[in-house]
């Protein structure tokens, strides 16, 4: 991980999309996303074991990030009950997808506490997504491992 | 002026019926047009803090334990004024009926009213099968949120001994009395402790309280997520079960307090055992503190005094 890699457009944008607005709309905002979230491919649709757990998350969600020609993607699906937890994978869907694998891993692993979450939504819960983005990252690794 | 009670011959077999109420009983609470008013409240408390804005019962106020209910940076609740504040925002006077609902099979709901009753509210009420029920019975939501006129209510201390036990108070009742630890097995034994990559909430040691029996939260609870029958909790709890006696003083944990509320709601006022006690510091403290006893595996373990 780098400290020193500027944090990619689309992650820029969301994050200074929170920051402008107050306390209160910065939920709204994080519930769109959670409207937002798209649909997993087919391929993860009939057989969800393919995607990974997120044990951090007190919400069943799974994700899964993915190496692909034109870069990298990132899938997740979590209930209609769990709206903050798909907020949060939307984020990391828009902000992530399209990335480089090295772009990936050079997000901050903190990225979840620099969107003005902190007190609207409370830490404990924004751990969730920072559960989701490491285990995006490591499985950026293993496949980069793989080759 | 309190709201009417729900006579619902279901509720009545407990020890305190008035502190349910059936999804019907609030639909024609709703359909009267009480609620909302200075006589009834409702509130939404959700482990996710978002559920709310999807859809919420009709005039439903939210309170989320999390960012209303604790303080932002010492580990403990609102103090007498921020209580008082809240309440007040929200509507509800001293005098006001609050029936409480959420998500996770009213979870966070039993919490909260766990917190109102550590503030000495009188007429707080669970609904019975919380926001789950409520929704599978295709009842109605809305997005519309209420703006209460301010109530104005009074700053009373909270009460910490009575309902609420801190590590001493633990420790200082091992051996005396019964402990009910409500997580999971794996939890209970100490065989789940290090979840991956996930370092922060992290707790180092696994295992229970010594002595604590294991009877996680979901036991108490019927499919529907509604609570079971007095005799089925009785046979859980007391002769058949744990044993638990009315003279017994009790203590229940879990991981931070949440689930743990749902059976102290359960054992006090449901079952009518009237020493319960809350440790709301819970595994989250206990697994960390420095030489606290614990026992790890199936067993309960003694304590040696």
């Amino acid at each position: 991980m780098s400290d020193t890699a500027p944090l990619p457009a689309v992650l820029t944008e969301i994050r200074e999309s929170f920051l402008e607005l107050g306390e209160r709309e910065r939920l709204q905002l994080l519930l769109e996303f959670a409207n937002e979230l798209p649909d997993v491919p087919e391929r993860y649709a009939v057989a969800p074991g393919l995607l990974e757990k997120v044990e951090e998350c007190q919400s069943p969600v799974r994700a899964f990030a993915e190496i692909e020609a034109d870069g990298v993607h990132f899938y997740a699906t979590a209930p209609a009950e769990a709206p903050t937890t798909r907020g949060f994978a939307s984020i990391l869907a828009q902000g992530l997808t399209g990335l480089s694998a090295q772009e990936v891993l050079d997000v901050p692993d903190d990225f979840a506490m620099m969107i003005g979450l902190n007190r609207a939504v409370s830490p404990l819960r924004l751990s969730g997504m920072t559960g989701m983005l490491t285990r995006a990252k490591r499985q950026v690794r293993e496949q980069l491992a793989r080759g | 002026m309190p709201a009417p009670l729900d006579p619902s011959p279901r509720l009545a077999e407990y020890a305190h019926p008035d502190r349910l109420v059936t999804t019907a009983w609030l639909a024609e609470q709703l359909a009267a047009g009480a609620v909302g008013t200075s006589d009834l409240v409702v509130v939404e408390s959700d482990e996710d803090v978002l559920l709310y804005e999807t859809g919420h019962i009709p005039g439903a106020v939210k309170i989320d334990w999390h960012t209303d209910l604790l303080q932002p940076v010492e580990r403990d609740y609102l103090d007498g004024a921020g209580f008082a504040e809240l309440l007040g925002s929200k509507g509800i006077g001293r005098d006001t009926t609050i029936v409480i609902y959420g998500d996770k099979n009213n979870w966070w709901a039993a919490y909260s009213a766990w917190v109102f009753t550590l503030f000495g509210h009188q007429d707080v009420r669970l609904l019975d099968g919380g926001r789950n029920l409520w929704v599978a019975e295709g009842r109605e939501l809305t997005t519309e949120v209420p703006e209460p006129a301010p109530a104005d209510y009074p700053t009373v201390e909270r009460d910490d001994v009575t309902f609420r036990a801190f590590k001493e108070d633990v420790l200082d009742h091992l051996g005396k009395g019964p402990i009910v630890d409500i997580r999971s097995t794996p939890e209970y034994t100490g065989e789940r402790l290090h979840i991956p990559d996930y370092p922060e909430e992290g707790v180092l040691r696994g295992g229970h309280i010594p002595t604590a029996r294991s009877v996680p939260w979901a036991t108490a609870v019927a499919e529907d997520g509604t609570y079971k029958t007095r005799a089925e909790l009785e046979a859980i709890y007391q002769a058949g079960g744990l044993g638990i006696t009315t003279d017994d003083e009790v203590v229940t944990y879990c991981r931070i307090g949440e689930r743990s509320s749902h059976t102290w709601f359960a054992l006090h006022f449901l079952l009518g055992l009237e020493k319960v006690r809350n440790y709301d510091g819970s595994w989250t403290e206990w697994g960390n503190a420095v030489r606290v006893p614990i026992v790890a595996g199936a067993e309960p373990g003694e304590y040696a005094a």
